[in-house]
């Protein structure tokens, strides 16, 4: 049945369409930003595209941090919260449980798709951001400081590491996983609404309020209480990837958050499927 | 091979389905009628393991439902509320896929599955256009060769013949009376009570979520007491009948007060001709009204609940 849905993820034309919009936009940021060479000062703008115009092998880590906000947390709640409910809609849920698959098993390759396709959307930007990036851009050597990143041109006062095309390799991996994590965690929400409806849009759109919500009350004060047990709160943390020493508090934070949102709503998801009755 | 104990199902305040007991024998064509809203897709989600039952048993192949359906659904082909497709997929790819969900059949043998399946409800030569581009009665075969795949020994088929022409109805009758003589038992639902008094040995009629009457399809059209008579001589016959013709369409007479014998012997003696004479009987069709409410599709105007029970034309039983 994994396979099945595999197969049924490749071949679905909208896959690819979220993949090729997700993988545009960093695409056009980086044009602009090579013919007029006017970057965002350091501390403004979207984290790293200072830094790219002197090198553009950050430009990876510049493209996920372009498509985190919005673009990819849409791209994700749609496609899990069409896992359950697509099926449904397109009456096929009815079809594939009487073949039978179990709906445990339905389950686990819906989740396996669906981590399929964060994956594979995550290190797709990446790799379009390398290949834009190293084209447009040059490799000029940076340093790395405990503030983040620095040309080492314009950075001379402050006490930095240079970072060899290795250690931003490393760094950039690092940020894609944790990325991939934040994402999972998105996914997890989308697939649990997606089994309460019959309504695909009714789940990826649910799963978007819940991400805004969490948004919100992240940048208020007054819910300062609840702040660390939001799922957006860590989000920002993979710069802290491109700092010296990493900083791995909040990273490690951000990746406990993700596992805790993926453990409760995939066992809600299962818990609600195995005893719902298919009525679409 | 199916059989239900004190089935029910309550959809919060609405009882679906209230104590059926359904007994499908195998070797069946067993026809399951009733009007819209009646419980039959229900019974049918429930035999399938869809949707849990509220109280009651199931057995489907001998073996309980819904604990047992991974034993059971493999040797079930099911068609419920119409068919469903990938719509951007083939026909082709469409089968293939279902056929290699669930615990698969053996990926060398897919292919010949899917052809056989195919050539069986007649879309052998189907090309690689998606689902979408399909008319209704190719999405209706689709269905039912999904329906077919590892040849299933129990087929629960809802409306089957839906979207289909004439023709395909035909077809499609003759396909399962096949599939029949080969060993399937076929249980389908239909409203075309014509189609099913052709195809099923026995029926089940619900109303209302209750199984009102489950038996031998012969045993449900008993002789009328009348009989009908075709004769050229149509006119002469009503007169010499005088008193006994009940109706008359045509060349057709309704006869009153004789059996089949007496009423051949007459009317040769009389020197008329005689094209077709049988003993009348109820049909299917008048059964099904006389004990069935209408649907619940209808909604009468000031009462709360459906519109009230048509009483049988006056004229129909003798």
């Amino acid at each position: 049945m994994i396979r099945v849905e595999l197969v049924k993820l490749v071949r679905r034309p909208r896959t690819w369409a979220s993949i090729l919009l997700l993988c545009a936009l960093p695409t056009v940021v980086a044009v602009f930003i090579a013919v007029t060479h006017v970057a965002p000062s350091p501390g403004q703008g979207p984290a790293l595209l200072s830094a790219v115009l002197s090198n553009g092998t950050l430009y990876p880590a510049a493209a996920l941090a372009l498509v985190l906000p919005i673009f990819l947390p849409i791209a994700v709640s749609l496609m899990a919260g069409d896992a359950i409910a697509g099926e449904a809609t397109s009456g096929m849920l009815r079809y594939l449980l009487a073949r039978p698959v179990g709906r445990s098993r339905l389950l686990v390759a819906k989740l396996i798709s669906v981590i399929a396709y964060v994956l594979g959307a995550v290190v797709l930007v990446a790799v379009t951001g390398y290949a834009t990036g190293a084209g447009l851009f040059g490799t000029k050597p940076l340093l790395v400081t405990p503030h983040g990143l620095a040309a080492s041109n314009i950075a001379t006062s402050l006490s930095g590491t240079p970072m060899t095309p290795a250690d931003i390799a490393m760094r950039t991996l690092g940020a894609v996983a944790f990325i991939g994590a934040s994402m999972l965690g998105v996914a997890a929400i989308a697939l649990f609404l997606s089994t309460l409806t019959d309504s695909s849009l009714g789940a990826a759109l649910g799963a978007l309020a819940a991400l805004i919500t969490s948004g919100v009350l992240v940048a208020l004060n007054s819910a300062a209480v609840v702040s660390p047990y939001l799922p957006t709160k860590y989000w920002l943390a993979w710069a802290d990837f491109f700092r010296e020493p990493i900083l791995w508090r909040n990273i490690e934070r951000g990746f406990a958050i993700q596992g805790v949102y993926v453990v409760v709503f995939v066992a809600a998801a299962w818990a609600n499927f195995a005893t719902k009755d298919i009525t679409s | 091979m199916i059989v239900t104990r004190g089935l029910a199902k309550r959809f919060g305040s609405v009882l679906a389905v209230d104590h059926v007991d359904l007994d499908v024998r195998e070797g069946d064509r067993f026809g399951f009628l009733g009007p819209n809203g009646s419980g039959k897709t229900t019974v049918i989600r429930m035999l399938l393991g869809l949707v849990f039952a509220t109280s009651g048993e199931i057995e489907v192949l001998g073996r309980p439902i819904p604990a047992r359906v991974r034993e059971v659904l493999p040797k079930v082909g099911a068609l419920v509320e119409g068919p469903s497709a990938y719509g951007h997929l083939s026909g082709r790819a469409n089968l293939a896929l279902i056929d290699a969900a669930g615990r698969a059949g053996g990926r060398r043998t897919r292919r010949r599955r899917v052809d056989e399946a195919l050539e069986q409800v007649g879309l052998a030569g189907i090309d690689g256009r998606p689902v979408r581009k399909y008319s209704l009665g190719m999405r209706q075969r689709l269905g039912l060769a999904a329906a077919l795949l590892r040849a299933p020994r129990l087929l629960v088929l809802d409306e089957p013949t839906n979207g289909l022409d004439p023709q395909g109805i035909r077809e499609i009758r003759d396909l399962l009376v096949r599939l029949n003589e080969a060993g399937t038992t076929v249980f389908l639902s239909s409203h075309q009570l014509a189609e099913v008094e052709q195809l099923c040995t026995r029926v089940g009629i619900v109303d209302r979520g209750r199984l009102i009457l489950q038996a031998e399809l012969s045993t449900l059209r008993p002789v009328t007491g009348r009989v009908i008579v075709r004769s050229p001589d149509a006119d002469r016959a009503a007169a010499e009948l005088d008193g006994q013709v009940a109706s008359r369409d045509g060349d057709q007479l309704v006869v009153t007060g004789t059996d089949p014998a007496a009423l051949t012997t007459r009317l040769v003696t009389a020197g008329l001709r005689v094209i077709e004479i049988r003993p009348e009987r109820s049909s299917l069709e008048d059964l099904v009204l006389e004990l069935t409410g209408p649907g619940t599709d209808r909604i009468d105007r000031g009462a709360g609940q459906p519109g009230n029970h048509p009483s049988p034309a006056a004229g129909d039983v003798p």
